[in-house]
């Protein structure tokens, strides 16, 4: 079982690797020199001579990239072409409101999609049922930033209950201005959770150790919550781990809608200002993210199995 | 109702909805289990077995409706009560071991908390709770019950669970306990140990028990009457000895010489019943066996047989044995 986890960590390292050489490559591939695009169309010959020999441009490409993962490797993610801050700091400073916008997701995913999901299993094909069925499909298939334009035009410009723009300041403020971009990344995914959950718990309900537990009178509550939730809960936990990859990418969406701070912003902007690394540090970052949250969403799963426990434990 | 029956079925009528209509999946069945007597049942798959005992313990799938009949425990008719009224019976004074061990107990939670959560009527300390199922495992034969009540079902091997799901059904001290083929799945020595086991524990504890099985071996050696079931009816009851010294309807005859422990000789190949099960949809009018019937004569395919007295059988429905039929 030490053999998963050590194998499930590799991959995710894996993953990072393969995602930084494709980063790398891609930033080797974008047209034009990049000593130009730094320096400006003004400077002189000797100027980007001068200018690629000291950031190593002139090296072969596997001398470039061993160098590239070198200075990954210290946590130095190059300087940012426009202000010439490290790229590391700028990312991290902008981290933690996009880590507050998926957290605020995840919640109003989750807590909703839970209720619905236990409650359309236990009163299968009734209202309720039905309504999350046609709700999940209908809310799924419209785009978050759509959702986000929608919400901002209701609940911002015409009943004024949210502000339409910013992080705020304080607590309470940057909890209120967290409502509507929460919303528009998190509602998609009530219904997705809601189906997942429903379709687990009916599946563990047909096993034979719910059968025993009715025959010994316990009560459908006691059954739903300590019997079968504990397992039926897992499915759940991996999807959650993919969807908040999902959330990131939406995020840039939300953020630019929003007019939010925060690392989709930072990539929006920086794309438009052809400040590449930025956006290369942001994805890096962004990916590494989302690949710990599927290692520890795949480790609880385990975890979750008492079978798992006890093989560790030996 | 006679005050000597723990358990009394009265011409239940169990049927399915299906899109071709109605699936009569029980008919007229009568089943008295007495107290602290050990009943089988017996018949194929498909027979009813499972219908009957889901509705014993109103576990019936949502598809199924009560036709008509009753189901007596002591002065109380199961099928008159609410879900609720019936839970409170459930486990308490009727309970139930299942056929698959492995799938029985649930896979994440100790054996100790299930088999504390299932004391939840009791109103004792957790301590007690789990001293009583210390004592139970012990009555089942657990080596080490204390600590191994913190394992998980995967830790014990498929006759221990069954012992434990055993132990768990025994614990409240039933009136009726349904054990529906709680040895099947087990391999021949294990099967052994666990009817003596649960005989053990039924003559410890006076309950009745309702014994599905497929294996007529396990029928004799363990229960004092045999009910013979075949296409949803009830067609032979009486005695084991006397039905199994003469078998008063065919069906039972031709599953007794289907039984490999009633061949003599080395064989490539068991003995079978030809044909099918009917329709129980669309019935036939005479007898449900007159298809695969070797005996079958004039009234069999136009009349359905009337329950009769007949040798040692206390019931067969058989025109062969019914005195008013002319042979």
């Amino acid at each position: 079982m030490a053999l998963y986890f050590i194998k499930r960590l590799l991959l995710s390292v894996l993953v990072v690797v393969i995602v930084i050489v494709a980063l790398f490559l891609l930033t080797y591939a974008i047209p034009g020199d990049p000593a130009r695009v730094a320096l400006g169309p003004r400077a002189n010959a000797e100027l980007v001579a001068e200018f690629r020999q000291r950031m190593g441009l002139d090296q072969p490409l596997l001398v470039q990239l061993y160098n590239f993962f070198t200075s990954l490797l210290r946590g130095d993610l190059g300087r940012d072409a426009v202000s010439g801050e490290p790229v590391l700091n700028t990312v991290l400073s902008q981290l933690p409101d996009t880590l507050y916008l998926v957290l605020g997701s995840v919640i109003v995913a989750l807590i909703p999609g839970v209720l619905l999901g236990i409650l359309s299993a236990r009163y299968r094909g009734g209202i309720i049922d039905r309504i999350s069925s046609v709700l999940s499909v209908s809310v799924m298939s419209v785009p978050a930033f759509v959702i986000a334009i929608y919400l901002l035009l209701v609940f911002s410009i015409q009943l004024g209950w949210f502000p339409a723009i910013g992080a705020g300041t304080g607590f309470w403020d940057r909890l209120h201005r967290l409502v509507l971009p929460s919303l528009a990344l998190g509602l998609a995914w009530i219904g997705y959770i809601a189906r997942i959950l429903r379709a687990s718990i009916l599946e563990e309900m047909n096993e034979g150790h719910v059968r025993t537990a009715r025959a010994f009178g316990l009560s459908e509550n006691k059954i739903m919550f300590d019997y079968v939730l504990r397992i039926a809960i897992l499915p759940m936990i991996t999807v959650l781990g993919i969807g908040i990859g999902q959330m990131l990418s939406s995020a840039v969406f939300a953020e630019v809608v929003f007019g939010r701070p925060g690392i989709g912003k930072l990539v929006f902007d920086a794309i438009i200002s052809r400040n590449y690394p930025i956006v290369t540090g942001a994805v890096l970052v962004t990916t590494i993210f989302f690949v710990i949250v599927n290692l520890a969403a795949d480790l609880l799963v385990a975890w979750l199995n008492p079978k798992v426990r006890h093989d560790l434990s030996r | 109702m006679s005050v000597q029956n723990a358990l009394e079925v009265r011409d239940l009528n169990i049927s399915y909805k299906v899109p071709g209509g109605k699936l009569r999946a029980l008919r007229d069945i009568n089943l008295n289990v007495p107290r602290g007597e050990i009943v089988g049942l017996v018949g194929e798959s498909g027979c009813g077995k499972t219908t009957l005992m889901q509705t014993i313990l109103g576990l019936q799938s949502s598809a199924a409706v009560t036709e008509s009949g009753q189901i007596m425990l002591g002065d109380t008719d199961l099928l008159t009560l609410r879900p609720k009224q019936m839970r409170n019976l459930l486990g308490d004074r009727i309970s139930a071991v299942f056929q698959d061990p492995m799938k029985s107990l649930n896979p994440v939670l100790t054996i100790g908390r299930q088999m504390t959560d299932i004391q939840f009527r009791h109103n004792i300390s957790q301590r007690e709770k789990r001293d009583r199922a210390v004592e139970m495992l012990q009555k089942v034969r657990i080596p080490d019950p204390e600590s191994r009540l913190d394992q998980y079902a995967f830790e014990f091997s498929g006759g221990m669970r069954q012992r434990i799901a055993i132990a768990m059904a025994l614990m409240a001290e039933p009136d009726v306990l349904v054990a529906d083929e709680p040895t099947t799945a087990l391999d021949a020595t294990l099967e052994l140990t666990t009817i003596d086991l649960l005989r053990d524990l039924q003559q410890d504890i006076g309950c009745a028990i309702i014994f599905i099985t497929h294996h007529l071996g396990v029928v004799a050696e363990l229960c004092q009457s045999v009910n013979i079931m075949y296409a949803g009816e009830m067609v032979e009851s009486g005695p084991t000895r006397a039905v199994f010294d003469a078998p008063q309807h065919p069906y039972t005859e031709l599953l007794f010489n289907c039984d490999p422990a009633q061949i003599p000789e080395r064989t490539r190949h068991l003995p079978t019943i030809g044909g099918e099960l009917p329709s129980l949809i669309n019935l036939p009018p005479g007898c449900v066996f007159e298809g695969r019937c070797p005996k079958a004569f004039g009234p069999c395919a136009e009349i359905h047989p009337r329950r009769v007295q007949s040798g040692g059988s206390d019931m067969v429905k058989c025109h062969l044995r019914d005195p008013e039929v002319p042979q």
